[in-house]
């Protein structure tokens, strides 16, 4: 008996018409349209999704937690990106 | 920077996050005692999923019509559903999944003991959707709640499916409870053989249960056992007194100071026993689900040489 496994998948959903797809988990299956078909059953038993994606997790490449402070501090401190960084006199109003 | 930090300014860091309620993620820093407790308690719970499809795969074939076969049907499917997530959750912190498996084939790891009781009567459906979903909804709606991620976003699916597998226990107990004698005779008798059962899988007491407070420190838990089994208590004796059926527990009062009821004495004797392997179906029950993956070996294989001779084909 062979030891090797059905490789592991992430499962994106689209709930509904004009939303993005959202991941929802993951799943094992040997290839990529067993993994639709699993993610069918799995995660939209009830209607959750009208479009699937399935990605191998082995091709997800994420940001490492340790480098968090480094990769997103510089937006942290530019406040002025917002509007709510700007006085509007009163009376001013569509702004 | 984190990565130069000593084990214990992390595992103080580690603690602050969670004090706060900030989410531990797959890729944060854990210590390993947090996770060994993680895969521990989600794999069990995963097998407790999946043997739990075995009582009431039972009466599927069987089931009065139509319309409860279809319902019954979709409950064990959801009862497989969840393994899934909760494998998938596991596998997050690193576990290997077909390991955890063997695990429970081996008889290493556990699964929550009241599947480890037979399913006699089509009575048992309703006592077992009613008390036993009624209990696991008890367990996991504040594990929605817990610190780690993908755990506390399985439960959250987990929870949303689980209402109308109780409601549709119920459903069967209160249909029996109003039809002939021996249709009432039924419900009670599995009400009789199930409530002890049910109460028992809050686990042991609290003076007895060894990882609670650490559970709770680390927020994988929210409330301790006797908290949860007072709770399902007083929730469930009303709907068995409006539906006419008798809890059978001669030391059940309500205490008017408290607000709520007292209960006799759970047999722990009872509990361990089952939790040792001697259940009435704990054989049975490991016994199947290893033959189902092995008898299932040959068909996973072949799917994983016919993709691979498809991409082979592909790139050809
Ligand atoms: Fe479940
Ligand atoms: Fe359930």
């Amino acid at each position: 008996m062979s030891k090797k496994e059905w490789p592991l998948w992430e499962v994106f959903i689209r709930s509904k018409a004009g939303l993005n797809h959202k991941h929802v988990g993951s799943l094992r299956a040997a290839d990529a349209e067993m993994a639709i078909d699993n993610a069918r059953d799995v995660y939209t038993r009830r209607s959750e999704g009208i479009s699937i994606w399935v990605v191998p997790s082995a091709q997800i490449t994420a940001s490492d937690p340790t480098d968090a402070d480094a990769l997103f501090e510089p937006a942290n401190t530019k406040i002025y990106r917002h509007p709510t960084f700007y006085d509007v006199p009163d009376g001013i109003s569509h702004m | 920077m984190v990565k130069d930090l000593s084990i214990q300014e992390l595992e103080e860091r580690f603690q602050e996050k969670i004090n706060k309620d900030i989410k531990i993620e797959p890729n944060d820093w854990m210590p390993d005692d947090y996770r060994q407790t993680l895969i521990r308690q989600i794999s069990q719970h995963a097998h407790s999923e999946i043997v739990g499809m075995l009582p009431e795969g039972n009466w599927i074939t069987r089931a009065p019509n139509l319309r409860r076969k279809a319902v019954l049907l979709a409950k064990v499917q959801d009862e497989a559903g969840h393994g899934l997530y909760l494998y998938s959750a596991a596998e997050t912190l690193g576990a290997d999944r077909e390991e955890t498996i063997d695990d429970l084939h081996s008889g290493k790891a556990k699964y929550s003991s009241i599947f480890n009781y037979p399913t006699l009567t089509w009575a048992d459906m309703g006592a077992i959707g009613w008390l036993v979903d009624g209990a696991a909804i008890m367990n996991q709606v504040p594990l929605c709640r817990c610190s780690y991620g993908p755990y506390a976003r399985a439960m959250v699916r987990v929870c949303k499916e689980e209402s109308f597998h109780q409601r549709q226990g119920f459903e069967i107990m209160a249909h029996l409870a109003q039809g002939s004698p021996e249709q009432k005779a039924m419900a009670q008798d599995a009400l009789n053989r199930f409530w002890w059962p049910a109460l028992m899988m809050f686990g042991p007491n609290d003076a007895e249960s060894k990882h609670t407070l650490q559970s709770m420190k680390w927020k994988i838990k929210r409330h301790t056992n006797d908290e949860l089994r007072q709770q399902f208590v007083d929730v469930t004796v009303p709907q068995a007194e409006m539906i006419g059926l008798t809890i059978p527990d001669k030391d059940l009062k309500f205490n008017e100071k408290t607000g709520h009821y007292e209960f006799g004495e759970i047999n722990w004797d009872e509990f361990w026993n089952v939790v040792k392997g001697n259940g009435p179906c704990n054989k049975d029950r490991v016994e199947t689900r290893r033959k189902a993956k092995e008898n299932g070996a040959w068909v996973r294989e072949a799917a994983l040489a016919y993709s691979e001779k498809r991409q082979n084909r592909k790139s050809a």
